[in-house]
């Protein structure tokens, strides 16, 4: 689709795409490895024809062996190469888990190695993926000291999170929500750009009430705002963009303005990343709230399958909608 | 030391069979043995004996109460890995696991660098964060041992694509257990290595005990070479404590890789004659066991060849042995007069800055 001027629209994946290529063609020590990312071009076509144009061993068609994947990048990234790694579904990432939170995360805490790889991950439900096709895994890694992780939820966003995870020189997960794969689009700018790690970002203003929240679930957040708005509650939402190092002086300086607030996520609600965050605002700025710290997130369950289950568990704009009504009630 | 030792185009003797069975050379040929040089045998020996001194003194410690933490030797084992590393060109890579004590001293660690670790002391090579035998340094290509077995054989392939990628001759050589080869990691590295004719080498320490755990509870095959066979890797099978037969097997095995024909599993059977560490007794090890391998020592074996190769007299041991004994009581000297760390620095280095550091 193009627009009035012109400019061409790009889907969430095809910045992903886009951000892959670029760091490519920029950068020799750049090359991705994976199940299938190669003659197919990925299970979600993220790398079509990079093939063709990287060739066999830069676009390296891997066994399926998560843990070697995720081990080859780590040993490959330390002798100065840039690996992008690809979970084909997040939830594989399990059988990852050790090369991530025992070598991964802490070579450089140890002996000083630094390990400058990226870990993509297609992540979330909506698309009736089932138990094993929709997880949300972030808060494994969440509690790993020497991980980074990022979860963008727009195109830009995920374009330039996605150059900055592969020029930082630690372990980044990557995660890409497969819900907005081609759901979103927006003009990108023509000139590059990267959005720096760290960086939360104030989606929308409000004074009555914030909502802190990441991935797929910023898109409920400001569709919320929006009926919430003609209810004449204003929320502001927050995007934290990056969830490890978090942006913590953002969240608490919208606290502040709103006094109430709400997390909001996709992911189980128990030891979740929204109970960190509830955590840092009671210790830091409880003095400023108006109102108890309100989650919303999953139930602790598995994703279920059937689309009826699956839509009754992922957090929904009606959630948003009564959590808001009732915090701006205090 | 770290120089070049082997020229590149000298080949060992033997090919390596492919793919089906391993090529057992139990106790090497005289043949062998001629292949190597008299300054390299006994540069061999001198880190059978700076090997053997050191952990013997890491016993010594730990039995005093002042090492913090566990300790490690590859005491009867030294033979594996001064033998794999002294095969290997500088720019070379090494991922070592825990009984490879040797590999770290030819590769430059010093005993010095190795107590001031097991001390905890801020000049070790991981400042205290890490302890025993969890050292690496880039810049002396050693990938740091993961205590989780096979782990770092994934992340030996992966170091070893990295120098495919880049059209470089340069190789890895990485190590595990008995033990260790039973892991998922182990199975997906030998895989993914063979499928992709990396340049690397996986050498297995075959020392009959995963700590408590005997061979025959560990695998239903009874030689762990056998494995590399699913794979369709070539294998050996080597006398781990007959050094110059590990280390011809080792640079066979490494000049194949540097020549693009890909991985090579090496099985070194050997006996571990400690504890799994040193708080262990080992009471589950047949004692005739040990008393059998104890005449098999490797530094009794390299003396034996020494001496009837003409390369050596007792006197010559005796010079090399005073020789590590003064080095291992200097470098006790030098990590026990190095400062512990200050408590806050328990907070450093959990990220690497923007700036690259540390990579080979």
């Amino acid at each position: 689709m193009t627009t009035a001027t012109g400019a061409q629209e790009i889907t969430y994946l095809e910045a992903i795409s886009q951000a892959l290529d670029e760091e490519m063609r920029q950068d020799p020590r750049v090359f991705l490895l994976g199940e299938d990312i190669g003659v197919y071009g990925g299970a979600f076509r993220i790398t079509e024809g990079f093939q063709d144009k990287y060739g066999e061993w830069r676009v390296l068609d891997t066994p399926l062996s998560e843990s070697a994947i995720v081990g080859a990048a780590i040993g490959a990234g330390m002798m100065g190469m840039r690996p992008v790694a690809e979970m084909q579904f997040a939830d594989f990432i399990s059988c990852a888990f050790d090369q991530l939170t025992e070598v991964a995360a802490k070579n450089h805490y140890r002996w000083g190695a630094a390990v400058p790889i990226v870990i993509r991950a297609p992540y979330g439900g909506g698309i009736h993926g089932g138990p094993f096709h929709s997880a949300c895994p972030e808060a494994w890694f969440f509690h790993t000291p020497g991980l980074k992780i990022v979860a963008p939820a727009t195109a830009y966003d995920a374009k330039g999170l996605l150059k900055a995870a592969i020029r930082d020189n630690n372990p980044v997960i990557y995660l890409e929500h497969k819900f907005l794969y081609r759901r979103i689009k927006e003009v990108l700018p023509e000139e590059e750009f990267v959005v720096p790690i760290g960086q939360a970002k104030v989606v929308r203003e409000g004074q009555d009430l914030s909502l802190i929240t990441y991935g797929a679930m910023v898109h409920v957040a400001l569709e919320a705002a929006e009926i919430l708005e003609r209810e004449g509650i204003a929320m502001e939402v927050v995007d934290l963009r990056t969830l490890v190092p978090m942006d913590t002086d953002t969240i608490l300086e919208s606290v502040r303005k709103t006094s109430k607030v709400m997390v909001l996520h996709e992911d189980t609600k128990t030891g979740g990343v929204g109970a960190e965050i509830a955590a840092r605002i009671a210790e830091q700025a409880f003095d400023a709230l108006d109102g108890p710290i309100i989650r919303v997130a999953a139930p602790d369950t598995p994703v279920p399958y059937s689309p009826p289950l699956e839509a009754f568990f992922i957090p929904k704009v009606d959630d948003v909608l009564e959590a808001a009504r009732g915090l701006a009630a205090y | 030391m770290n120089t070049p030792i082997i020229e590149r185009d000298q080949q060992g003797v033997g090919a390596v069979e492919n793919g089906s069975g391993a090529k057992a050379s139990l106790h090497g040929t005289k043949e062998d043995r001629m292949k190597i040089a008299k300054a390299d045998y006994l540069q061999m020996y001198y880190y059978l004996r700076l090997t053997r001194a050191l952990e013997d003194r890491v016993t010594v410690l730990y039995r005093q109460g002042r090492i913090a933490g566990g300790a490690y030797t590859s005491h009867g084992m030294e033979a594996i890995s001064v033998g794999y590393a002294y095969a290997l060109h500088a720019d070379d890579v090494i991922a070592p696991y825990h009984r490879d004590m040797g590999a770290y001293l030819v590769r430059g660690i010093t005993p010095g660098e190795v107590l001031a670790q097991y001390l905890g002391k801020r000049t070790g090579p991981t400042k205290g964060k890490d302890g025993n035998v969890h050292l690496g340094d880039l810049r002396r290509g050693i990938i740091a041992f993961v205590s989780h077995l096979a782990d770092n054989l994934p992340v030996a392939a992966g170091a070893a694509l990295a120098f495919k990628l880049r059209g470089e001759t340069r190789v890895v050589v990485t190590n595990t257990g008995d033990g260790g080869t039973s892991r998922g990691d182990f199975h997906e590295a030998l895989n993914f290595a063979s499928v992709r004719k990396l340049p690397v080498v996986f050498f297995c320490n075959n020392n009959q005990y995963a700590y408590s755990t005997p061979l025959h509870l560990q695998m239903a095959i009874r030689d762990v070479a056998e494995r590399a066979k699913a794979y369709a890797m070539p294998s050996e099978i080597v006398d781990g404590n007959d050094v110059g037969a590990v280390y011809l097997a080792a640079q066979r095995a490494i000049e194949r890789a540097r020549r693009g024909e890909g991985p090579t599993f090496i099985e070194c059977k050997t006996m571990r004659m400690h504890g799994h560490s040193e708080h262990d007794s080992a009471k589950y090890v047949p004692r005739a066991l040990l008393e059998e391998w104890k005449k098999k020592d490797p530094i009794l074996k390299a003396e034996r060849i020494l001496r009837e190769w003409g390369y050596a007299t007792d006197s010559d041991f005796q010079a090399v042995q005073q020789r590590v004994i003064k080095e291992i009581d200097t470098a006790l000297e030098f990590a026990e007069r190095s400062p512990l760390p200050e408590g806050p620095e328990a907070l450093d280095g959990v990220y690497a800055d923007s700036e690259r550091e540390g990579l080979a």
